[in-house]
């Protein structure tokens, strides 16, 4: 039997707000435990949340990227359940009606083997506001469990999909986009090793080409993609495996050991709690209006999906060259300066996709930490615009400028990589490799096409690379005459 | 002097005819005197009581007195104090120094005013008659055989008894109004959000809500005029202009619209009690007031309706008490859920773990549509009772209590007989509207006690100020609210 897998994903974003989303205690990361729990941290007999206003905010911008309704008029819950770091014994968080409804992303899905890159549409089913919990520390101190709730009370938006992806592939691309989209628009810092942004993935199986869903386990808290990946796969054999042995899968919440590569039950859906979840009456409705949105909406920076059309229009970029370089907002802005630095804008896509991509890859840089400024690469491209070299001294320079070793005309000079463009100097080198290839001349004269390229490679390599092979190429026609 | 009300204590003060420091230590004799019997007070520091006492008379030294500066008051015991014991009358909180203070404490440091100490409750605001307060019960100044009500019966009995000048209260079904109706006070649970909840521990934090309890309607203006305000802490809290309580108080009478809602002269009101609620009506027939017949159709949903809402909002408002941070933890545990279990089993009282389980029942799956939602829709189905009869008169007007103050262990075991204590004072709780209970006579029981009995009087949101003048204007009139206790002196004093 042929079996489908089906994935849908909940992502806990935390929002970049610098104080927590129900008290004015900081958000900072790595402080020494409870220097950042205050009394409503602590969850003290008396005290109130008070909403975040920057917090909604977020919200407000997670829900026009996505397209999605923005709920004029939603409520926070509690959720009750009892746990140490959980303070007040409550995690306040939306239920029936969170702050962002339906939206949708568009992912790249990139080729694998024999099959192609394409895009999906996946579906947001909602984003909702909560609070973190704290944290528990075991062995800090001999023989006692401790308690840090600096985190307790930071803002986090629940993002959740639809069951809409159908691979590991898909889902770490959907994973990738939204981790691109939350920092593009300012609103998560991506930090993945703090847990800044972490998935829980919604795995089932079923027959292809049946409709009912199969019973899903839901893998906890994966904060790498490459992680994700495995997991899944791992996941979705099992289940494949554990069906195709006669068993049945149980509802469970399964924890992912890198270390083994594999999934394994953490509990049972059974022993979950029942979180009588009610509107927390501490709290007001969220009403946000359309003025709220419009004064959001004009702050927001261009979106991913408006810069790649206006890639496409203004430069003239295919639509998978304008999606590759809108996939990153820090790629996209390497890449607009370089074009305003005065580089033509395909060769600047070709570079930055290319070479600056694939250095960058190499030394696990980001490109906001890129050796070779977008100016930088800019001078270079103009530099192969007007034959000052060709486009393999042009790889060479670049790499001395990765290593430090001067801006690009110096670089030129320095190796000698000028560009012979002087009509005369051309030909002498011509008559030269005409003269001393009589063979090959009488071949081309026979009709032996690949004759020429020879030629041509000959006077190159006579120039030692130098010579404009444009130019070569055009005296080299006239000179046999074809 | 321990008889004065706020104003001339103030101008006394202001002239210098007495020091805070002495009005101080007048009440503190009087507590070390009465209060190991009546058992008002949970807290007492006599050196920050006096530090404070002090720190008044060098502001009215230097000329920036309040209206309020240098008088004794009691606070509630649910007020967090900075570095005061702060219990809400529970073995859960009963090693509780809180490190911060309430916005209602903050007030009244603003103020100047004294802190005498933290007044007993019943534990966590639940109950009538003070009875399940950890810290035992407090006798009624009027009879020690008798509850004084609850839950805020500490600041009850410390006012009749003149324990202090006056007190804070809170009410969530009735708390200010029942004890004051007992112990022969005039109290104002104010509307849903014009004081901050801010340090205020929770019950029911959809009605829960601080007020004056005093011995006039004068004396509870000026403690609204503290108490009263926005604060950014409480999102509940109002964003309205700061008003002043006294402004109508001299206001005439005439022409007064008095609503009487024929449900709360029905079957199993007392009748002592309903004899004296009528004398008072014909009182205010005599100041002007015009006297409507009005209905509040759904008044006796209102018990089983706030017996759904308020325990189920307590049971996760008391979640916090979990033995991990502060307040009473098991000595002896083997995990962590057994910590749990134990340290709540032990610090909570058998009230507060019947709302608990009745709390956490009406929210469990499959019960929260039938119990939370429906109780949800009858509390609207309450607010528009009110609006409607709003329509037709300016205050309502009935009894605040169904009886005079009950004996000591009368209705301990009988929770439901308890509940409906509250009766007449809950339905203003679920709409959020402002109520009040003001001395109207006394109704003499079987046993020969003559008891004080209550008139309450509930005004339209954000009406306290057209209440005060309609308690003001009866309390020109009458002099019920002047009486006090005779209280028997203590065996071992002179």
């Amino acid at each position: 039997m042929e079996w489908e897998v089906v994935i849908g994903l909940e992502t806990h974003t935390q929002l970049q707000t610098k104080t927590k989303i129900f008290s004015g205690a900081s958000t900072a990361f790595g402080s020494e435990p409870n220097t950042q729990a205050c009394e409503v941290s602590i969850a003290l007999p008396g005290v109130l949340p008070v909403l975040n206003k920057e917090a909604v905010n977020c919200a407000i911008k997670f829900g026009l990227a996505v397209n999605a309704e923005i709920t004029p008029r939603s409520v926070f819950a509690r959720k009750n359940y009892f746990y140490p770091d959980l303070p007040k014994g409550y995690q306040i968080s939306q239920y029936e009606l969170p702050v962002v409804g339906k939206g949708a992303v568009t992912i790249q899905v990139p080729a694998a083997g024999k099959n192609p890159a394409y895009e999906k549409v996946v579906n947001i089913t909602r984003a909702h506001l909560e609070e973190d919990a704290g944290k528990s520390v075991h062995g800090a101190v001999e023989g006692m469990s401790g308690i840090d709730l600096n985190r307790a009370g930071t803002p986090l938006l629940e993002i959740v999909t639809e069951p809409d992806m159908r691979s590991a592939a898909e889902a770490v691309a959907y994973a990738k986009k939204l981790h691109e989209l939350v920092q593009w628009i300012g609103i998560c810092d991506g930090n993945m090793q703090e847990g800044s942004f972490r998935c829980d993935v919604n795995v089932s199986v079923r027959p292809k080409g049946t409709d009912k869903l199969g019973t899903r386990r839901e893998i906890k808290n994966l904060n790498s993609f490459k992680f994700m990946q495995q997991a899944i796969e791992f996941e979705t054999r099992w289940q494949i495996e554990t069906l195709e042995d006669g068993g049945t899968i149980q509802q469970a919440t399964v924890l992912f050991n890198p270390d083994t590569g594999e999934t394994r039950a953490m509990r049972s859906k059974e022993e979950a709690n029942d979180y009588r979840y009610f509107p927390d009456p501490d709290l007001l409705p969220l009403e946000i209006t359309e003025a709220d949105k419009a004064r959001v909406r004009a702050a927001m920076p261009e979106l991913p999906e408006a810069m790649k059309a206006r890639f496409e229009s203004e430069y003239g970029l295919t639509a998978y060259d304008a999606a590759t370089l809108t996939a990153s907002r820090d790629v996209a802005n390497y890449f607009v300066a370089t074009v305003k630095a005065g580089a033509d804008a395909k060769p600047a896509a070709n570079w930055v996709m290319g070479a600056v991509s694939a250095k960058l890859n190499a030394e696990e840089k980001a490109i906001t930490a890129s050796p070779v400024s977008a100016v930088q690469l800019a001078s270079l491209l103009k530099r192969i615009a007007d034959n000052t070299i060709s486009n393999n001294a042009a790889k060479q320079v670049f790499e001395a400028m990765w290593d430090g070793e001067g801006e690009v005309d110096a670089i030129i000079d320095a190796k000698g990589l000028k560009q012979v463009s002087d009509a005369g100097a051309i030909e002498a080198i011509i008559d030269e490799v005409l003269a001393a290839n009589a063979a090959m001349v009488e071949e081309f004269k026979a009709g032996k096409e690949k004759a020429f390229n020879a030629l041509v490679g000959q006077a190159m390599k006579a120039s030692k690379g130098k010579a404009n092979p444009a130019q070569v190429n055009e005296m080299l026609k006239k000179k046999l005459g074809a | 002097m321990i008889n004065s009300s706020l104003k001339t204590l103030g101008q006394m003060l202001a002239k210098k005819e007495v020091s805070s420091v002495e009005l101080t230590q007048a009440f503190l004799n009087r507590i070390d005197t009465f209060n190991p019997e009546i058992n008002a007070y949970i807290a007492l520091d006599q050196q920050k009581t006096l530090a404070q006492a002090q720190a008044a008379d060098a502001i009215i030294a230097a000329g920036n007195a309040g209206p309020l500066t240098g008088i004794p008051i009691a606070q509630k015991d649910i007020f967090c104090a900075s570095g005061w014991k702060t219990t809400c009358g529970s073995k859960m909180l009963a090693n509780f120094v809180a490190p911060y203070d309430a916005q209602v404490v903050t007030q009244f440091d603003a103020a100047g005013a004294v802190n005498l100490g933290k007044t007993n409750m019943d534990e966590f605001a639940m109950g009538s008659s003070n009875e399940t307060s950890y810290f035992g019960g407090v006798k009624n100044p009027w009879d020690f055989t008798r509850v004084p009500g609850g839950s805020s019966g500490g600041s009850a009995a410390a006012v009749a008894a003149r324990l202090c000048a006056a007190a804070t209260g809170t009410d969530t079904g009735g708390s200010i109004r029942q004890p004051a109706s007992l112990c022969g006070l005039t109290g104002l649970k104010p509307t849903y959000g014009v004081v901050s909840r801010y340090g205020m521990i929770a019950f029911a934090s959809s009605l829960d809500q601080a007020g004056p309890m005093a011995k006039s309607a004068e004396d509870c203006a000026l403690m609204m005029n503290v108490m009263a305000g926005f604060d950014e802490r409480d999102s509940t809290s109002l964003n309205r202009e700061k008003e002043d309580y006294m402004r109508d108080l001299n206001k005439p009478l005439q022409g007064l619209r008095v609503g009487l809602p024929k449900e709360f002269f029905a079957e199993g009101l007392d009748a002592g009690v309903g004899a004296v609620i009528e004398a008072a009506i014909a009182e205010y027939k005599k100041l002007g007031a015009e006297i409507v017949e009005i209905s509040l159709p759904n008044t006796g949903l209102s018990i089983p309706v706030y017996y759904v809402l308020a325990p189920a909002e307590a049971s996760s408002n008391l979640s916090r008490y979990d033995g991990v941070r502060y307040g009473h933890r098991a000595a002896e545990y083997t995990d962590l859920m057994d910590m749990y279990c134990k340290s709540r089993a032990e610090g909570f009282g058998a009230e507060v773990k019947r709302r608990i389980l009745i709390g956490t029942y009406v929210l469990s799956a499959g019960y929260y549509d039938a119990y939370y939602l429906k109780a949800q829709q009858i509390r609207r189905l309450i607010a528009q009772d009110f609006e409607e009869a709003f329509k037709h008169c300016d205050v309502i007007m009935g009894p605040a209590a169904p009886s005079t103050a009950f004996k000591a262990g009368e209705k301990v075991d009988d929770p439901v007989a308890m509940y409906l204590q509250d009766i007449y004072t809950i339905s203003t709780n679920l709409a959020g509207l402002p109520g009040m209970s003001i001395p109207a006579g006394f109704s003499t029981g079987s046993d020969g006690k003559a008891l004080p009995v209550g008139l309450q009087i509930i005004g339209n949101y954000f009406d306290e100020a057209r209440m005060l003048n309609v308690a003001h204007q009866y309390q020109q009139v009458t002099d019920w609210h002047a009486r006090m206790p005779d209280l028997p002196t203590p065996q071992g004093t002179k």
